[in-house]
């Protein structure tokens, strides 16, 4: 391959001057509110999950504050009951599971793979309006009661017992189910059927392999969790018995439903994290990736036999011992490729020529989060072991590891890796380097202690609790503050940048794949031309025709 | 050593038969995880200072920027992942098969969880609410329903922990290696006064437990309410409190006999294979019944409690729909009573005229030692 390859027929960088781009082009609230723009759209996603985002933060913050002493701090029992309810199902349901594929994916899938728009533009922005209906329902909960059962809604608890609004959060959830559908639908026919001249499945970014495995378990597990709470809505309001055993019902029965979904979202979560930490390690270490195929490859095998190991979450529900064997095997067996990534990750470093941007901070946050986080699953998936920790305070520190510094510390690490591609606005350096390290020494404050308080035996979702377990409580919700401080700077540094920012540059980091090559922010139809595709995305060393960024 | 990592790691102290064990494969996977997170941060770390990115460095190719792994060393690497896993799973699953049996001489104790408090109650009768007493050093079995939500007994000293779950009987075993308290905490979230639902296990020595069984009981055994056609075991069951307490071990298929006296079960449902109004218990428990609507059921825990609450549901071919419903009529640690008395006798055989054999192995089971 010649110094000079590149990306033929594209427009130069810097160079759109002809056409709008996309932020310019129409203006009003009405045109963003109709767009079929999947950069838009994209962004009204963006602003959508970052509210949620900060409102389950505040819940978070309100919950580690009253566990500051073993009892009353600034909440009643019940009202503790609902605010972790609360953080819990809007961290999860609006934040989390729509955060990457339908804000950054939506964004940055079409031009990674050189097309004009998604493959259903207008079932995207019905999608869109389906995830804001499903959020709101969900969210008037709040004014309408709250909700008091766990984000887990396990029955007969919140079939028969909960006075609060179970159903308002349940029915949201099912509505926003469908957007969560039909997002991962219009990603994988876009992938299959829109690529560019040239975009074989093999030069595609590896955040689009990690966001087809995601879509693939979106379509195929969300019906299940739609079903479920439609079955509990409906034991609810109309005393059909399905769950309850008042009523001849099952209450495992709905565990083992709860979990064939909500397993599954679990790799919905941290699959796209993968993909985006796959993209900010090559790109800032200028290197190609260490094992493409086998990223790619582990990406699709954890998606589908993250299926299979649903029966873990239940090790002590009263399932069979065969059963639990059953389940804790194949829980090993999904361990692997999420080994096969990480040695791949920290290979890449391998050679390369390392810098440490914002976005590649916060590539090495998430690689020691992850990885603490993997590997204390690790404890979990131990029958023996799990009958001691299950259900403990090591469980919500093993989670947060995953779904905190992993998927939250990527969707910040994503944000300010494609910030200047999306807003054509640089932030400041300093203010993204200090979010990365608040963000590294809170989390591991607030958390890697609660692997001890697990230990010790103090359960989880415990309004009391013992004296003996105050001081960890105590320094784990001081490490909360410094962990919201560094989020809240992340997000300001990036507010402060639309105003202050000086203009980006097309190419900010030396990167090869698609988006790259486009202005900065890019045009409505992304490029003037359908660019034909001469080279894979990490195809390192090219001669980029661009300031390098030293 | 043992006890060096059990504080580093904060473990609470290990108060049971089994916690050391437990704590044994705690530490061996620390110690594994351990290596393989230095592992990984030695080698990043590594990296990151050696290829970070000098400013002669700008515009060339960098030393490894092609460099891909041979298809070997990623088998090597899927391999190596794979033999450790499969290894890890191995030892967890013997362990977890071996400590998921309780011993065969456990002792009985009925557990119901409720919002928000545990009730205990005793095979000699008595009962008691939020503490637990066993004897130390004996190995006890824990049979727990719930009688509303879902909750989760938890005894960190012991590592043990069990749903309890409404409409099914989930059981659990310790044995407590030395006197003393030990807290039991709901697990399961179950409502506003979760975090309060606690209550400690009493674990006695010999001679208290001993004394807890003759004086500590608060609940007197409730009068027989009509003499069966069990007469010999009904006289027993009749007999002073003080001689009851005396007797060996009395078990959960002992009350679930006289549970079943006082009920009036008996007076259908025989204990030795003779055939009556109702099918006889002996023989029954794990069989494949053929039903009066086709088809077949297994007859479990599960099955006997659905029989006991709603009889006329499904009829054991051959008898006639003529039990009434027991529900709200028996209380549910005598329902786990009976099922145990029909599980203890599992092996009786129902063969016609078999009274006397029956009743001697029955005698047998409910006064083993």
């Amino acid at each position: 391959m010649s110094q000079t390859a590149t990306v033929d027929h594209v427009v130069a960088p810097d160079s759109g001057k002809g056409a709008v781009d996309y932020i310019r082009n129409g203006k009003g609230i009405v045109s963003w509110l109709t767009t079929i723009d999947h950069k838009r759209i994209g962004l009204m996603y963006l602003g959508s999950v970052v509210l949620a985002f900060l409102v389950g933060g505040l819940f978070a913050l309100a919950v580690r504050l009253e566990l500051l002493t073993p009892s009353r701090t600034i909440m009643s029992a019940a009202g503790y009951n609902q605010a972790y309810t609360l953080h819990g199902a809007v961290m999860v349901f609006l934040f989390i599971i729509p955060s990457i594929p339908a804000s950054l994916g939506n964004f940055l899938i079409p031009i990674m793979v050189g097309a004009k728009d998604v493959a259903f533009p207008k079932l995207n922005l019905f999608s869109l309006y389906i995830f804001w209906i499903g959020a709101l329902i969900t969210l008037s909960s709040l004014v309408l009661g709250g909700i008091d059962t766990g984000w887990t809604f396990y029955v007969p608890y919140s079939s028969r017992v909960s006075t609060t609004a179970v159903v308002n959060v349940t029915l949201g959830a099912f509505i926003m189910g469908f957007s969560s559908i039909l997002t991962g639908l219009n990603f994988i026919v876009t992938m299959h059927k829109l690529r560019a001249p040239g975009m074989s499945w093999y030069r595609m970014p590896l955040l689009c392999w990690a966001l087809y495995a995601t879509s693939l378990v979106q379509i195929v597990a969300t019906p299940v969790l739609g079903i479920t709470l439609l079955l509990l809505i409906f034991e609810r309001a109309f005393q059909i018995g399905i769950f309850d055993p008042a009523l001849g019902g099952d209450p495992v029965l709905f565990q083992h439903f709860f979990w064939f979904y909500s397993h599954p979202a679990v790799y919905i979560m941290i699959l796209p994290g993968f993909g985006i930490i796959s993209e900010l390690i090559a790109v800032h270490s200028r290197r190609k990736v260490f094992g493409y195929k086998a990223i790619a490859f582990s990406s699709v095998a954890i998606a589908l036999i993250g299926f299979l190991v649903w029966g873990h979450h239940m090790f002590v529900s009263g399932q069979s011992e065969l059963a639990g064997t059953i389940f804790s095997f194949l829980t090993f067996i999904v361990a692997i490729p999420s080994g096969i990534k990480v040695f791949n990750w920290t290979s890449t470093l391998w050679g390369g020529s390392i810098k440490l941007d914002t976005p590649m901070l916060y590539a090495l946050v998430f690689l020691i989060l992850f990885t603490i986080g993997g590997l204390t699953g690790v404890f979990l998936g131990m029958l023996g072991v799990d009958l001691h920790l299950h259900d403990t305070y090591f469980v919500v520190a093993h989670f947060h590891y995953v779904m905190v510094g992993g998927t939250a510390v990527a969707f910040f690490g994503g944000l300010f890796h494609w910030w200047p591609k999306m807003t054509g606005k640089m932030y400041s350096e300093k203010g993204g380097a200090v979010s990365a390290i608040l963000v590294f020494i809170g989390f591991n404050m607030t958390f890697f202690t609660q692997f001890f308080l697990g230990s010790r035996g103090m359960p989880r979702r415990y309004y009391n609790y013992l004296d003996q377990f105050q001081p960890l409580h105590a320094f784990s919700t001081v490490g909360s503050w410094v962990l919201g401080a560094g989020f809240a700077l992340g997000i300001v540094t990036l507010l402060v940048s639309l105003k202050n920012g000086k203009q980006a540059p097309a190419n900010p980091w030396g990167g090869l794949s698609l988006e790259w090559q486009t202005a900065s922010p890019p045009i409505t139809e992304n490029f003037e031309s359908t660019p034909v595709v001469t080279h894979g995305a990490y195809d390192y060393p090219l001669a980029q025709g661009q300031k390098e960024h030293a | 050593m043992n006890e060096l990592l059990r504080r580093l790691l904060f473990l609470p102290p290990q108060r049971s038969t089994v916690a050391a064990e437990i704590d044994g494969l705690h530490f061996l996977v620390i110690t594994i995880t351990m290596v393989g997170a230095t592992a990984v941060a030695l080698a990043g770390g590594y990296f990151l200072f050696k290829y970070r990115r000098r400013a002669e460095m700008v515009g060339k190719p960098n030393p490894g920027a092609t460099s891909r792994p041979a298809l070997l060393v990623e088998i090597v690497v899927l391999v190596l992942l794979g033999a450790l896993f499969l290894w890890l799973w191995l030892i967890g699953y013997r362990q977890y098969m071996r400590l998921a049996v309780p011993p065969e001489d456990a002792l009985d104790v009925y557990v119901m969880g409720k919002q928000w408090m545990w009730k205990f109650a005793y095979p000699h009768g008595a009962a008691s609410v939020t503490d637990l007493y066993v004897p130390a050093g004996r190995p006890v079995r824990l049979t727990m329903t719930s009688r509303d939500v879902l909750h989760s007994f938890f005894v960190p000293d012991f590592r043990i922990k069990q749903d309890v779950v409404p409409g099914r009987y989930t059981t659990v075993w310790f044995q407590a290696t030395e006197p003393g308290t030990y807290q039991i905490l709901c697990t399961e979230y179950c409502g506003t006064e979760h975090s309060y639902m606690r209550g400690q296990v009493v674990a006695l020595g010999p001679e208290d437990y001993a004394r807890w069984r003759a004086d500590g009981e608060k609940i007197v055994p409730r009068e027989p309410s009509l003499k069966t056609d069990l007469t010999g075991r009904v006289e027993k069951l009749d007999a002073p409190r003080e001689a009851q307490a005396a007797q060996a071990e009395q078990t959960m298929a002992w009350r679930g006999q006289r549970v079943a006296a006082e009920q009036g079960c008996l007076r259908c449902h025989t204990l030795d294979g003779t055939r009556h109004i109702g099918p006889t218990f002996a023989g029954l428990y794990g069989r494949r019944v053929p039903l009066e609507s086709g088809g077949e059921a297994v007859v479990d825990e599960a099955f006997i409690t659905a029989s006991i609450m709603d009889p006329v549901r499904e009829i054991h071919l051959g008898f006639s729909p003529v039990m009434p419903s027991y529900l709200g009529r028996i209380a549910p640690p005598d329902v786990a009573a009976i099922v145990e008395l029909i599980r203890s006798l599992r092996r009786v055989e129902p063969a016609e005229g078999a009274l006397e054999e029956g009743i001697r192995s029955f005698d047998e089971e409910v006064a083993a030692p």
